[in-house]
């Protein structure tokens, strides 16, 4: 690792300040990831931007019904807090699924969004990775890919996006809020994550310097039927081979609103258009469910070792939409 | 480029006693006590987060020592295993069920399973849901622990002797 300046910042303001001083700066939050990629020599900051103490920790209800999340929410408070357990029980139940009671103490909601796929070619400096180091090469995609991507991958990159956080963001129409030099803005969480393409450097939508400062969760998905499910390797502590997020309203039979999106299965969390299209408006059924799943997985391209994720998406997602529909009196 | 922009002074607060300190911005918490304070309760497993041999208390929470920088922990209160029992001899009741129970055979898990035991039953009775939670339970009340509970809730530290069923029981012992 090599020598580092700190700045403690206390505005999110002398935040951008700082590191807009001090080129190669990265933002701190709880480290878990950029810490361990800085060990690992993936990562080399010439300077770290310490955003710990900036006043981003609260979950606040605001007057149109929605939650405003600060970007320094740990991960363990979220998925504890009440308004959420009753509201938007995905997003805790999502959040829970992830990383270990210690990691979550420490990971804050920003963070979340930003952290690096585990692609262990991205992970191993002696390794060819685009991602790391564009024009590489890709190590994975005749290498060990059994956890990669079956949708959306590029000759560029197979890797996928490790978050259970940004799944469930995905499925409630969450929106990112940003700050940076031209001010702050918002984005949908389900477009934060790119896809690959020819640019796998870039993960998110984010700007240079540009500051995650909240995650807003709409009024409209408050108390709507939702859940999460994660398949992998052990029953605890593992990143997900496949998980799905689902928001889910029925009345009288017939689907009012689908949120779907999958995890572990692309280079971002999956936003399911089509299944949700083909949903809408039509009859809750299992058969309806496997259609419109089935509707939305033909797009998969699976790789040489990794072509069992796609039963296994599909199981789940029909599983928890059955279950949703269900428990909503369908 | 000058040395001293790399260094920060912290001061921390380790089992009660203030610590002042000008440190290496890349140190991490875990080094500092084991290499400066000679507190090597905390042991560096993996260094990487996965073992939970390094999990100390910040304030309360538990966490992965080894991937905090300790700058970034100024005015912060540690405890680690150490920090457990007080200033009488008498052991914390984790501890003395982890003896009673022969909750271990080659210890080196035994400080980070102990102080994340610690820290996973405050957050049970601040009712703080797990994994295996019955998502429908309701939400600020304390979450009884069954054998599940305290396995998912102690996933963050592995043990590669495979004491785990008495780690359970340890636990147990100390919920009853």
């Amino acid at each position: 690792m090599n020598p580092l300046g700190y700045v403690r910042a206390t505005t999110v303001e002398e935040a951008a300040e700082a590191f807009a001083a001090h080129p190669g700066a990265r933002y701190l939050g709880g480290g878990t990831n950029l810490v361990d990629l800085m060990k690992l020599g993936v990562e080399e900051p010439s300077c770290l931007v310490d955003v710990n103490r900036l006043p981003l920790d609260e979950v606040e209800e605001l007057p149109d019904g929605s939650l405003r999340v600060g970007a320094l929410v740990r991960n363990s408070d979220l998925a504890a807090h009440p308004l959420v357990r009753d509201r938007y029980p995905v997003l805790s139940q999502a959040l829970l699924a992830g990383a270990s009671g210690q990691l979550r103490n420490a990971a804050t909601t920003g963070g979340n969004l930003l952290q690096r796929t585990r692609c262990q070619y991205f992970q191993d400096l002696s390794k060819p990775c685009n991602k790391r180091e564009p024009g590489t090469g890709c190590g994975a995609r005749e290498g060990v890919h059994r956890d990669h991507a079956v949708l959306g991958w590029s000759d560029q990159c197979i890797a996928t996006h490790p978050s259970d956080m940004a799944v469930a963001l995905a499925a409630l129409d969450a929106r990112v809020e940003l700050h940076g030099e031209q001010g702050a803005r918002s984005v949908p969480a389900a477009a934060f994550h790119r896809l690959p393409g020819d640019r796998p450097q870039q993960d998110t939508e984010i700007r240079p310097g540009e500051l995650i400062t909240g995650v807003l969760l709409p009024g409209a998905a408050a108390g709507l039927p939702s859940a999460y499910r994660k398949a992998r390797d052990r029953a605890s502590y593992a990143f997900a081979l496949a998980s799905v997020a689902v928001v889910l309203r029925v009345s009288d039979g017939t689907v009012e609103h689908a949120g779907i999106a999958f995890g572990a299965l692309a280079h971002r969390p999956w936003r399911a258009a089509r299944a949700e299209e083909a949903l809408l408006g039509g009859p809750a059924t299992a058969a309806a469910f496997e259609q419109a799943v089935d509707r939305e997985l033909a797009a998969a391209r699976p790789l040489r070792d990794n072509g069992y994720k796609v039963p296994l998406a599909r199981a789940l997602a029909v599983d928890v939409l059955t279950r949703l529909a269900a428990a909503d009196g369908a | 480029m000058d040395s001293d922009t790399h260094r920060s002074g912290t001061t921390l607060r380790v089992n009660g006693k203030p610590h002042t300190l000008v440190l290496d911005n890349r140190r991490v918490l875990l080094d500092v006590l084991r290499d400066d304070l000679d507190l090597t309760g905390a042991k560096k497993g993996c260094d990487h987060g996965q073992c939970g041999a390094c999990t100390v208390l910040v304030d309360g929470r538990r966490v992965n020592s080894c991937l905090q920088l300790a700058v970034a922990l100024d005015g912060c209160e540690v405890t680690t295993v150490e920090g457990l029992a007080g200033d009488g001899e008498e052991l914390h009741p984790l501890q003395q069920a982890f003896l009673e129970r022969d909750a271990f055979q080659c210890g080196y898990c035994t400080p980070g399973q102990i102080c994340s035991a610690v820290a996973a039953l405050a957050e049970a009775a601040a009712g703080h849901p797990s994994h295996v939670t019955d998502p429908a339970a309701p939400s600020g009340l304390p979450v009884p622990l069954d054998a599940d509970e305290i396995r998912e809730r102690l996933s963050g530290n592995l043990c590669r002797c495979g004491a785990y069923p008495r780690i359970v029981e340890a636990v147990e012992d100390v919920i009853r």
